[in-house]
């Protein structure tokens, strides 16, 4: 939808008014109003949003992986809600793009290693290394901590600024991100014959 | 000789605990675990705690112990199976779970629901708030020590699972909501066992208090403790009986209607003192409003199709498979095949007995979800735990924990 549509909609308009810049799209869909953002700029809007244009709650943080549809493959998706009118936003940025680098086959232990070695085939898909990074929320809401620390776990976004960034819920010496849609849903088949 | 170990250490050295040392003021400071396997944990949450003398001065939970990656199974399931997970999730509101799942699939496709499916939805959905309500009431006083009132709440939920057993066929993982209606219709004779337990159930819920009301320990026990302001928790995500108990009407039911519960006449308890008592009497208070709205949904319960009239996402009546080859050929094309959604997204929220469950769903147009995300109640609210249980005695950390109510598949998926 084009940014001129976006301002009947009070929420946008007001958001256009204050940072127009940041603004990169938008659109109303099944009664719900979704705002993209410049991801340089999202601690700023979510500030603004939650200060001065009465967002003052954030019901969750998620991330969609849309590999290998697009190059820019994470967009981290922001749900809003004003404890006011109760009405919802959807604040949305696009990670910037990382250039995928494939992990290089060391010795020790690594996933491709594993396959390769336990199989003697070569992984259909290849883990990459890439590590794209966002400014962390924490700061304007203390609850973005977890969903933060989900999205770092199962996508590999990692957070700046982030007070605690691990792990949450896979445990701490996992491999790899698996909810990455290059992350087979059955797992790395694991061999047991070396022990 | 011993040191105070880090969060990060605790990790790898866990069996450790508990590790004691003198802290920079003097002050013996020790940490402990506590869980994952600890009864008043009610499932697998670990918290890690500092301690001085009795005083929490630092409390970290750690999750995900029953992490069993629903979401990516979502991806690759079609988008009826996906019900069947979404039970899995919070197994004690499975049908609340059915529900946000349901209306948000129903967004996407644009379709209505008629009137008796959206009754039979509000109807099984208060039933089994009773349900969750009951069982964290039984256990949150067992595990302060009153133990008679856990074998009234279980008296009470066998009728409920009962009533559940009989609409759904399962006492638990019911999946009797699905896209486009629910499973089945009201089975015969249900009016009379669903009002024969409501016309005994307030009764009952006075029979609990008249255990508790006037019991000194339990007001002790849970008068002024666990106190959060409510800034804190808005900021850190804690919704549900929490933050009604803090004074703040947050209701999806009365806020953002969904599935007609506009049309039903109830009230959103709030109490102002915001600490384990007023948890307990707030969710009390849901249980009378809850036998309210069964009550309206049996009387008001419409005649009618308990499905929507959608042939390319409901499955077709077995005897129109029999006669009609449409029906048969829609029934092929979905079991085979599964409905195709079109593409875009959704945010469904709906009040749990939690609190707020929301579903983010992504659809790119196939017949499996692109993705979901489950914004689960228990997630927000054991991350607030800490500032809940700091500075806090220790004794009272098992009180705060069972005020929050909270289920650990619900918080790790």
């Amino acid at each position: 939808m084009l940014l001129e549509n976006l301002n009947q909609y009070p929420a946008a308009a007001a958001l256009a008014s204050k940072m127009s810049g940041a603004i990169t799209g938008g659109k109303f869909e099944f009664n719900e109003l979704t705002i993209s953002v410049e991801s340089a700029q999202i601690v700023a809007v979510l500030t603004t949003l939650k200060t001065a244009l009465g967002w003052n709650r954030l019901s969750g943080i998620t991330c969609v992986d849309w590999h290998p549809k697009q190059a820019g493959r994470f967009e981290v998706v922001y749900h809003l809600q004003n404890t006011q009118t109760w009405e919802r936003l959807r604040i949305k940025t696009a990670v910037p793009v990382v250039v995928a680098v494939p992990v290089p086959v060391v010795a020790g232990f690594s996933p491709q290693n594993e396959i390769a070695t336990s199989s003697g085939l070569k992984p259909a898909i290849t883990l990459t290394d890439e590590l794209p990074e966002l400014d962390s929320a924490t700061g304007v809401w203390a609850g973005a901590n977890w969903y933060e620390r989900e999205i770092f776990d199962m996508y590999g976004v990692a957070f700046r600024n982030h007070p605690d960034l691990k792990r949450i819920l896979m445990p701490v010496d996992w491999v790899g991100h698996p909810l990455r849609k290059d992350y087979p849903v059955h797992g790395f088949k694991y061999s047991y014959k070396s022990e | 000789m011993s040191k105070v170990l880090h969060i990060e250490d605790h990790h790898v050295a866990s069996a450790l605990a508990p590790q004691a040392a003198e802290s920079e003021t003097g002050a013996r400071r020790m940490t402990v675990n506590m869980g994952p396997q600890h009864p008043s944990t009610h499932g697998v949450l670990r918290i890690v705690i500092d301690l001085e003398g009795e005083t929490i001065v630092r409390a970290e939970p750690d999750i995900g112990y029953l992490h069993t990656g629903i979401e990516k199974e979502c991806e690759v399931k079609t988008w009826q199976q996906v019900v069947t997970l979404t039970d899995r999730v919070d197994y004690l509101a499975n049908v609340s779970n059915n529900l946000v799942y349901a209306l948000a699939v129903e967004k996407l496709l644009q379709i209505e629901i008629p009137d008796r499916a959206q009754w039979l939805r509000v109807l099984m959905t208060e039933v089994s708030r009773l349900n969750s309500h009951l069982v964290w009431f039984g256990t949150h006083a067992l595990d302060i020590g009153a133990m008679t009132v856990f074998f009234y709440c279980f008296r009470e939920r066998e009728e409920i699972l009962k009533i559940l057993e009989m609409f759904s066929g399962q006492r638990m993982m019911t999946s009797y909501i699905r896209i486009g209606g629910v499973a089945l219709d009201a089975p015969r004779g249900f009016d009379k066992v669903c009002r024969k337990f409501i016309d005994g159930f307030p009764s009952k819920i006075d029979e609990y208090e008249g255990l508790l009301e006037t019991n000194p320990i339990w007001l002790k026990r849970t008068k002024g403790v666990g106190f959060i302001p409510l800034e804190t928790m808005l900021d850190w995500g804690i919704t549900g009986p929490m933050i009604r108990a803090a004074g703040l009407s947050m209701d999806a039911r009365k806020n953002a209607p969904y599935c007609s519960y506009e049309k039903f006449d109830f009230k959103v308890p709030t109490r102002t003192e915001n600490d384990v008592y007023s948890r307990y009497r707030v969710r009390l208070d849901e249980m009378r409003e809850s036998t309210k709205i069964i009550r309206q949904a049996l009387d008001g319960m419409p005649s009618g199709r308990y499905t929507a009239d959608a042939p390319k996402v409901v499955l077709p009546d077995r005897e129109k498979m029999k006669t009609q080859m449409e029906a048969l050929i829609y029934h092929f094309k979905i079991v085979t095949e599964g409905m195709r959604v079109p593409a875009g997204e959704v945010y469904q929220v709906i009040e749990s007995p939690r609190g707020e469950i929301g579903y983010y769903i992504v659809s790119d147009g196939t017949a499996k979800p692109y993705k979901i995300h489950m914004r689960t109640p228990s997630f927000g609210n054991i991350q607030g735990l800490p500032k809940m249980i700091e500075g806090c005695l220790i004794a009272d950390t098992i009180a705060a924990l069972g005020s929050m109510d909270f289920v650990l598949g619900d918080t790790d998926r």
